[in-house]
């Protein structure tokens, strides 16, 4: 049993514990692709990792201010900056470190590939109105998010001998942290009796689809799906690659707690 | 060799106030100052992207640190159009960028100077942007069309960066003792580097007749300066924040403000390379640049095999 592994007992509880997670994929995963600000491998590309970047935060943001709003704190703020790495809630593949361009768009394929389908599915299920009106706007900019990904895994896979390489070891780098994306926990099926989240592992077949499609359009081998799979990330138990990250995105406001910054 | 002719009637269009096209003829020696001038707005369009960027993971609210993303980005899309506008004049982008990472080629001096808290992200909005707003809304009316086109986007976009650094570091100088400390010392270390971005004195300037004659530029850099530091001194005493000049004085007669000497000294230094942070942001661009060599060959290979195997199939 987890430390933080707390059922949610009221349809309230459920949506905030999905808002919540929902949320942290997407900052951390931000967070990552920020990093590349000014250091892109053409400039085309640092605009469009800032746009992607932006996007993504944009995205935690109204998810985190909407939770903050249910569970009566300040702000969207809170949950960013005043918890610590085993309160949160994202999985382990999106906080390991921003590595090479390759990685970063193996990354970003495997994860907006998983997005598109859960949010696809989350549209037609999700019976909380303003919840799903903020899925409904995300998703199309998580569709772009999924082309732009994909389209750069067919150029870098099919490219050079070098950027073939490069890819290819990125996404058996990755892959080990793929599985987390379709565990589902007892939070899940709370949410799921409430309308307010989907079984995951329902639509799994679809993204492995994709994912082996585009590989091989992409002259990749697709690493073996059945081995070892990292978990517990959701549940707060992370990789140490977390801490470090909250430590620079928290220091400043955790330094000054009573200044205005907004 | 450009006659004399062509020379004169150059001369009329730009005295008639048309604006100058890609195809139009013009004298050597302008499209080469054009290409120096465009090049080098890119360049520090580029540039500066490093000391903001060193801010993006730390901003102290989501809010800010989506500001600072999207300034970021627009950044490079200033970057980007500049340089589209360098290659109406028949340079590759390539060349010009491989001209400041391997070679002399100038960026703005400003983007060498640290910022070490989150109030220089606020005074760099501020003071930086709204210096090159100052320049940039002359430069919309410049006598190249495609640069005056580009800079009337790019001060669209200038002023509301500087309107919301304004704002932050509003906040900063009315809120907790340690934020004021924070925002009064960002403005002691970037008011006299802001200043030198408009250049040196008209006197030292070789290339201003020049460039105002062609209509490039439509005024000087003292000009320039004096209208940004009249504008200053009063934002300055809206926010509570202290200009360090002591001998900043008010001139009834002339309407305008006088500031002390600028450290000219630190100016011909950074510009000659030897700044706080010059070999640092080259040795960042530089790196990216390489690292991104395989991508971009990528890309290209890519392209290239696709249009092989469209070829074949038609």
């Amino acid at each position: 049993m987890s430390t933080f592994d707390t059922i949610p007992q009221t349809r309230k509880e459920a949506l905030i514990e999905i808002l919540l997670r929902l949320g942290d994929d997407r900052l951390i995963h931000g967070h990552r692709l920020s990093e590349w600000a000014g250091h892109g491998p053409e400039l085309e590309e640092d605009l469009a990792l800032a746009n992607v970047a932006l996007d993504m935060i944009g995205h935690a943001s109204s998810l985190y201010a909407y939770a903050a709003e249910l569970d009566g704190k300040e702000d969207e703020d809170y949950y960013a900056y005043f918890r610590d790495d085993i309160d949160f809630k994202n999985i382990a593949m999106v906080e390991l470190p921003r590595g090479d361009f390759a990685f970063t768009m193996a990354r970003q394929f495997l994860f907006s590939a998983f997005s598109y389908f859960l949010y696809d599915k989350l549209i037609k299920t999700v019976d909380d109105e303003q919840f799903n009106g903020m899925l409904q706007k995300h998703f199309k900019e998580i569709k772009y998010h999924l082309r732009h990904s994909r389209e750069w895994v067919f150029r870098l896979g099919d490219g050079t001998d070098e950027s073939h390489k490069r890819t290819q070891d990125a996404f058996d780098e990755i892959w080990m942290y793929t599985g987390e994306m379709f565990d589902m926990d007892e939070a899940d099926k709370a949410a799921i009796k409430h309308n307010l989240f989907v079984d995951v592992t329902s639509f799994k077949d679809e993204w492995k689809n994709l994912v082996n499609e585009t590989l091989e359009e992409a002259t990749l081998s697709v690493p073996d799906y059945d081995q070892y799979m990292f978990s517990g990330s959701r549940q707060g138990r992370h990789t140490e690659h977390l801490g470090p990250l909250l430590a620079q995105m928290q220091f400043l406001r955790r330094s000054h707690p009573d200044a205005e910054w907004k | 060799m450009d006659t004399q002719k062509q020379l004169d009637e150059f001369q009329q269009r730009i005295d008639n106030g048309e604006k100058i096209e890609p195809k139009d003829w013009m004298p050597e020696r302008y499209r080469k100052q054009l290409i120096r001038i465009m090049s080098q707005h890119a360049h520090s369009e580029i540039v500066g992207m490093l000391p903001e960027s060193n801010w993006i993971t730390r901003a102290p609210s989501l809010k800010r640190k989506m500001v600072l993303l999207a300034k970021v980005q627009d950044e490079a899309g200033h970057g980007l159009y500049l340089y589209s506008g360098t290659e109406t004049l028949g340079v590759e982008r390539r060349e010009l960028v491989e001209d400041y990472i391997y070679g002399n080629a100038k960026y703005s001096s400003i983007f060498n100077y640290p910022t070490l808290t989150y109030a220089d992200i606020c005074v760099i909005g501020w003071l930086v942007d709204g210096a090159a707003i100052v320049n940039q809304t002359m430069l919309a009316k410049s006598s190249y069309g495609p640069y005056a086109r580009a800079n009337i986007r790019i001060c669209k976009e200038e002023s509301f960066h500087k309107k919301q650094g304004y704002e932050m570091l509003a906040k900063m100088t009315s809120g907790t003792p340690e934020q004021k400390r924070m925002a009064q010392d960002a403005v002691n270390r970037w008011w006299w580097p802001t200043l030198m971005m408009f250049g040196p004195h008209d006197t030292d300037s070789p290339n201003s007749a020049e460039l105002i004659k062609w209509g490039v530029k439509t005024k000087t850099n003292d000009e320039l300066r004096q209208s940004f530091v009249d504008r200053m001194v009063m934002e300055a005493e809206a926010i509570d924040v202290t200009l360090p000049d002591p001998d900043m004085k008010y001139n009834e007669k002339t309407g305008h403000w006088e500031f002390g000497e600028i450290p000219w000294d630190e100016f011909w230094s950074v510009v000659k390379g030897d700044g706080p942070m010059n070999r640092e942001r080259i040795k960042a661009r530089r790196k990216a640049y390489e690292e991104g060599e395989w991508v971009r060959e990528a890309a290209m290979q890519y392209a290239r095999k696709k249009k092989l195997k469209e070829g074949k199939a038609s």
